[in-house]
């Protein structure tokens, strides 16, 4: 080797030392970056790390808690529960949807409706969500889901509470229904904080006192902490927490009495709601039709959905609650109260009626119902003749101002608070709402009418009810509740609901004798429902009224017979009985039912003799009874 | 000196203690991470335990192989591989949507896997052969050379590994004197293509990239890797939650745990203080293949030495920056840690030729 190579190699060798060391300190940044990188996970974002790890690790599985059961006031079920085994698929296991849908369709009838229902339910879910197909499933259906499930991955058999409502669609109205829990559900929850006491729940309470008490109902969802691995299965149970039933609700409504007043109304539709005038309690509430609340539990078919929700007779509205109509003449009582409180009428001042009356300087003739007028009418004859005029002259004497302030104090045009959701406020006109509603001014004609009931006022039966039970028991305001107590579920103790005390009104007593007078001779011979207090053993205060459907023209007659039932008036009715120590106090409206007296009044009847005597309609049957539990 | 001893005592003279003590303490860690992450799998831990003692075994052999002969092989080794990468596009076997794989019937292959060696005992050849008369020439056909296979094994497509093996060229080069001009003006030059080698990435190695950019963007997806990973490191704390007893890995949320994510594991279990271990383990492997390269009287010992002891922590490198989360997931394994025989065979041969340069000290022209 030449000494130049030599040398070469030497500078070489140079070369690959310096390369090597250059080397090494390539190799240091790089462990160095791997340990800043260790440090921050480990030291810096530890407790994020250990925080997201524990949750990976830890699952809380829910326990849904067994809904709370509803009894009327003699312990008859209104809603239960009953233990079923009901098939469930979760999208996301299956080996195709449509292929394991067709496979079971050849195990086990599946109903057209059911699938309907299912595919709306599987499009409101998530993939991995279980969704119901057939619920109720038979021992043998049972028995060969079980037998093939292992090649239909995705579908399960579980044993569920389903909820039943015994009562039928007469109860619909009141108990409402419980139904799936849908995203405007889940959001409401999650605003209100309850969404992680529904984690095992599947249903929410819909409408009715299962909505309203719905947190009462529900109960506490137990929770039991499981370790899991990443499949999700269930490794072992660190912590349980038992789920808390909801409680039990007992009703003032008497399920028979319901029963009796829906019988009343034959075929016509309507709403009634009768109270007890002491506490307030709802002893029946009525709106006609009802709907069967079954239907809607797992989701309703979309079918029948829409011949639900577009039928003319519109089953799913709440009459009694929701339904508002001019009170028309039952406001009559009320506004000779009015009269005589504010000093504008003593009880013998005597009008004349001309069949018409007008307003000083005006043309204009506000015409009485009877054409002919009814002559000399005093405060108790306005009341049993139900004399428009009268009240024409009164409502001007008195004002729009007063009349709205007087009516406002029994409840008119707000809410009365019953332990049920959506409650129509109705319409109570003034002044000051018409220039804040439309910003026009007050015309004195809209008084003139204002004094009967007719006009902008509305009110809902329940208002009526309320108002009608506070004329009864001398001017005790009270809130209408349906439920009387509450059972807990642990001590089986029934913890009665206490009526929500919300004031006397000062009334003199002589004035409202002179009122309930002349709603007694309204049932007397001579009254305008006199035929429908006809041997009665107890004596019955009442006031018919009618709430106008079309606008009759002036001079026009309205002639009933000749028009179509959807254009006749709807029949009103308002009373109370025994009428010296009043029990019940009721408003009924019979919608297109014409006239109060003809229509509305017997339903009152057949209403107050089931309650007070227990007499059944004759043509009753006894179905109602089977109820009982 | 020769004589006394028996054949096999002559035999084991050609390990190196230091590296052989490291890669046995090494290999000892393994075993107890890969049984705590397997569940105690009585046949994954026998199985590490069979492609241990196969690998230790044919690290004492290559370590009793003299350099001078080791570096014959290169050419044939090379030549045989690329040729097996051209049949694998060819013929090969598909499997996880890649070209990969020869199937020989009794068992499957992957070429790839003989370059990892084949190509840096070319290029040492190579260097040797024209140690006197070096040239630019010669840097430009060992490039060709290392480009040759990178490319085949990019088009399987096999990204991780086409660029394990693109560093191991690039090593050698780099140890064989590639001037600092040419490397910085390839580096721009590269920098320079990077938009075209992204559009030249398949959609799921672009995926890759894009995950390990925002893994929270896919988190059932690709994303679900690194992020349980990364959890499983992070929660493991300073100390670890403690061997058997990482809740990620022992509750199957960090997928792989055996093989390429056995490092979460390990970080799991073991804690901040154990991965600063477990790297100044890898140093002191790095530390004392340098150290044997520095004395090395050839060439060739010198360039594979230097080269497989960098190779050697670009592996650790790739994969724990790839499990905690700061490389894309490209499938590589952490040297003498996680299970798998081909990749442990690789590694430990990779040892015995350090241990043969290191043991045989006499100079050999060719």
């Amino acid at each position: 080797m030449s000494f130049a190579a030599l040398k070469d190699l030497d500078r070489e060798l140079a070369r690959f030392r310096g390369r090597i060391r250059v080397g090494a300190a390539f190799v240091g940044l790089l462990a160095l970056v791997l340990l800043v990188r260790a440090y921050y996970l480990q030291v810096v974002r530890h407790e994020h790390y250990v925080e997201r790890a524990e949750s990976n690790r830890i699952s809380l599985v829910p326990t849904a808690p067994n809904r709370g059961l509803i009894f009327d006031r003699r312990g008859r079920i209104l809603a239960e529960n009953y233990s079923a085994y009901t098939l469930e698929i979760t999208r996301a296991q299956t080996r195709g949807l449509e292929t394991t849908l067709a496979e079971v369709g050849k195990l086990i009838e599946i109903t057209p409706g059911q699938l309907r229902r299912f595919r709306r339910l599987l499009a409101e879910s998530h993939e991995f969500e279980t969704v119901p197909l057939k619920s109720k499933l038979t021992d043998e259906e049972v028995a060969i889901l079980a037998a093939n499930r292992y090649r239909l991955p995705g579908i399960e058999v579980k044993a569920r509470l389903f909820r039943n409502y015994r009562a039928g669609p007469g109860m619909a109205h009141v108990v409402g229904y419980i139904g799936r829990i849908n995203d405007r559900d889940l959001k409401i929850l999650r605003e209100s904080g309850r969404d992680r006491n529904y984690k095992g729940s599947a249903h929410i309470g819909k409408t009715g006192l299962e909505q309203s008490y719905e947190t009462l109902l529900h109960g506490r969802t137990g929770f039991d902490q499981m370790e899991t691995d990443a499949s999700g299965r269930a490794v072992r149970m660190l912590s349980r927490v038992s789920p808390v039933p909801g409680k039990d609700l007992r009703l003032h409504l008497d399920l028979e009495l319901q029963a009796v007043a829906e019988h009343a109304f034959g075929d016509y539709l309507g709403g009634l709601v009768a109270l007890d005038p002491n506490t307030g309690g709802v002893l029946a509430l009525v709106s006609k039709p009802g709907f069967d609340p079954n239907l809607f539990i797992d989701g309703i078919d979309p079918e029948t959905w829409k011949m639900l929700n577009e039928s003319p007779e519109r089953p799913m509205v709440n009459r009694a609650l929701r339904g508002i109509y001019p009170p028309g003449s039952t406001i009559k009582p009320l506004m000779a109260l009015a009269g005589l409180e504010l000093g504008l009428r003593k009880p013998a001042d005597a009008f004349l009626d001309p069949g018409y009356y007008s307003l000083p300087n005006s043309r204009h003739r506000f015409r009485d119902w009877k054409p002919q007028g009814h002559g000399w009418v005093d405060l108790r004859r306005s009341i049993s003749q139900s004399c428009d005029v009268y009240y024409y002259r009164l409502a001007v004497d008195m004002g729009i101002d007063r009349m709205h302030d007087y009516l406002a104090k029994f409840g008119l045009g707000e809410k009365t608070g019953i332990d049920l959701d959506s409650e129509s406020s109705g319409l109570l006109p003034s002044r000051e709402w018409k220039q804040r509603r439309w910003k026009k001014a007050w015309y004195p004609g809209e008084t003139v009418i204002a004094g009967i009931g007719q006009g902008y006022h509305l009110a809902t039966p329940l208002q009526l009810a309320a108002m009608t039970a506070m004329l009864a028991n001398g001017g005790h305001r009270i809130e209408p509740r349906l439920v009387e107590a509450v059972r807990d579920p642990v001590s089986h103790v029934w913890q009665p609901l206490p009526p929500t005390p919300r004031g006397q009104l000062a009334i003199d007593p002589k004035n409202l004798a002179v009122v309930r007078e002349g709603m007694l001779d309204v049932m007397r011979p001579g009254g305008t429902a006199a035929a429908s207090a006809a041997g009665a053993p107890y004596a019955i205060a009442g006031k018919t009224g009618t709430a106008q459907v079309v606008g009759i023209k002036q001079g026009a007659r309205y002639d009933a017979s000749r028009l179509a039932r959807q254009h006749r008036d709807h029949a009103l009715f308002i009373a109370y009985a025994p009428a010296e120590k009043p029990a019940i106090a009721l408003a009924v409206m019979v919608e297109n039912g014409g006239s109060g007296s003809g229509t509305a009044a017997p339903i009152a009847r057949a209403v107050f003799d089931f309650y007070l005597t227990g007499k059944r309609p004759g043509d009753m049957k006894l179905e109602a009874s089977d109820a009982r539990d | 000196m020769p004589g006394t001893d028996g054949w096999l005592m002559r035999r084991l003279r050609h390990l190196d203690p230091i590296l052989l003590i490291l890669v046995l303490v090494l290999l000892g860690i393994s075993l107890a991470v890969v049984a705590s992450a397997s569940g105690q799998n009585p046949s994954r831990i026998t199985g590490h335990l069979v492609n241990m003692g196969l690998a230790l075994t044919l690290m004492v052999a290559v370590a009793n192989v003299p350099p001078h002969l080791l570096s014959k092989i290169g050419l044939p080794l090379y030549a045989a591989g690329v040729v097996l990468l051209v049949g694998v596009a060819l013929f090969g076997e598909i499997r996880n949507g890649s070209r990969r794989w020869l199937d020989f019937g009794v068992m499957a292959f992957q070429p790839s896997e003989l370059l990892k060696l084949a190509l840096p005992l070319m290029l040492a050849w190579y260097f040797q052969r024209n140690e006197t008369v070096r040239g630019a020439r010669h840097y430009l056909i060992a490039g060709v050379l290392v480009l040759l296979p990178f490319v085949l094994i990019l088009r399987q497509p096999d990204l991780g590994t086409a660029m394990m093996i693109g560093a191991s060229g690039f090593y050698l080069l780099f140890f064989a004197g590639l001037p600092w001009k040419v490397m910085i003006g390839g580096g721009t030059l590269a920098a320079g293509s990077l938009p075209l080698v992204w559009n030249l990435l398949h959609d799921y190695q672009q995926r890759r990239v894009l995950t390990l950019i925002d893994p929270a963007a896919d988190p059932l997806g690709a994303g679900y890797h690194i992020i349980q990973s990364t959890i499983a490191i992070g929660s493991g704390g300073l100390f670890g939650k403690g061997w058997m007893a990482g809740t990620q890995s022992q509750l199957d949320f960090i997928p792989e745990r055996t093989t390429d994510f056995v490092f979460a594991v390990f970080g799991e279990e073991f804690g901040y203080v154990g991965a600063i271990l477990l790297v100044a383990l890898y140093l002191a492997v790095v530390a004392r293949g340098l150290s044997i390269a520095g004395r090395a009287p050839t060439q060739f010992g010198r360039l594979m030495a230097a080269t497989l002891s960098l190779n050697f922590f670009t592996y650790v490198f790739v994969n724990v920056g790839m499990v905690s989360g700061i490389l894309p997931v490209v499938g590589v394994p952490l040297p003498l840690m996680s299970y798998g025989g081909t990749a442990l065979v690789t590694l430990l041969l990779g040892v015995g030729i350090l241990m043969s340069v290191a043991t045989h000290r006499q100079i050999n022209k060719t």
